[in-house]
């Protein structure tokens, strides 16, 4: 019940506090989700992480989806929880092939940091003005996104270099 | 032993170069535990007094690849951490002998995948492959057994370019 009252509150609350913002939310098992345009995105995470009454403190993952023929190729998906209010919230961004790229979050959570990283390095999605955009997995000279779907399961044969016997 | 009633009786024994450094060098094969994911604890293990590898000369786990003659290369070995196994092989010392321990190592197992080097083999000098996911205790011992054999079987002049300065490889 408190969970529906906060839900409530959320969606008053962003509607008061912006105005001109578009989005749609839908729900899913209980867990909201909102769909929004890119260009929102920093806008949006300051005033959930900010406000009092929100305060989602916990960035708990990025992660993207590649839809391989839709229009808007990605989806970049956020995964953010408030401890004050126990509610997690999930924020998903289109994203389309020629413009790969999205408005880091680090400068909102901290720990956006390495996530984005994760993100770019297995999707190739680019974060603007993140402050260290490098891969975290694969290894630095690697030029493929291993989990785009037109990567090969088995890889790029000599893409990764091994040691000679 | 009958080391002690031979030398009772004569005061001396005779036998080859070969046959005594082969037997030194077997009772005490020097590991480097090379634990890279869950078969390093299946080593780990070997060393208790459970399954004690101390009993076959081995209990010496050196983490300095420097002093050590057997490499177990424990877990999957990624593309990423293929570099590092085989720089820390080239720092160990001539002879040297190594362990694919578990499925993973020897072939991939079941990380079928872009990521992960389809068997060590493929850029190490593999001794004995070793079965399981991960393998029993008693089968890494068999493994050691195996090498022991292997190395009972060495001659001295299998290492002709032998000295007491750790080989690295000329190249990265």
């Amino acid at each position: 019940m408190k969970i529906m009252e906060f839900k409530e509150s959320l969606l008053q609350k962003i509607k008061d506090s912006l105005p001109k913002f578009e989005f749609t939310s839908s729900e899913s098992i209980g867990e909201l989700t909102f769909s929004i345009n890119k260009k929102d995105i920093v806008m949006v995470c300051q005033l959930l992480k900010n406000d009092p009454d929100l305060s989602f403190n916990l960035c708990e993952d990025i992660t993207a989806i590649d839809w391989a023929r839709r229009t808007d190729r990605y989806t970049v998906v956020y995964h953010i929880f408030s401890m004050d209010n126990k509610f997690r919230l999930r924020l998903k961004c289109n994203v389309d092939e020629e413009d790969c790229s999205i408005d880091t979050v680090s400068s909102v959570w901290k720990t956006a940091d390495w996530e984005e990283r994760e993100t770019y390095d297995m999707y190739g999605i680019k974060f603007n003005n993140h402050p260290d955009l490098r891969r975290m997995y694969m290894p630095e000279e690697f030029e493929y996104f291993p989990l785009r779907k037109d990567f090969p399961l088995m890889g790029i044969p000599g893409s990764l270099p091994l040691p000679k016997k | 032993m009958g080391l002690e009633a031979k030398l009772k009786q004569d005061g001396f024994f005779t036998t080859t170069i070969d046959a005594l450094a082969a037997w030194s060098r077997k009772n005490s094969i020097w590991p480097m535990p090379m634990g890279i994911s869950c078969c390093a604890i299946e080593m780990m293990a070997v060393g208790d007094p459970k399954f004690d590898i101390a009993r076959f000369g081995s209990e010496v786990m050196r983490f300095t690849p420097r002093q050590c003659d057997l490499m177990i290369v424990a877990g999957t070995v990624t593309f990423k951490m293929a570099h590092v196994v085989k720089k820390i092989f080239d720092q160990m010392p001539e002879p040297k002998w190594v362990i694919a321990m578990g499925a993973c190592t020897s072939s991939g197992g079941m990380y079928r995948s872009y990521n992960v080097v389809q068997g060590i083999d493929q850029f190490l000098p593999v001794d004995v492959y070793l079965a399981g996911c991960p393998p029993r205790p008693e089968n890494l011992l068999n493994a050691l057994i195996q090498i022991q054999e292997k190395i009972g079987k060495t001659r001295v002049r299998d290492y002709p370019d032998l000295t007491l300065e750790p080989q690295t490889s000329q190249q990265n």
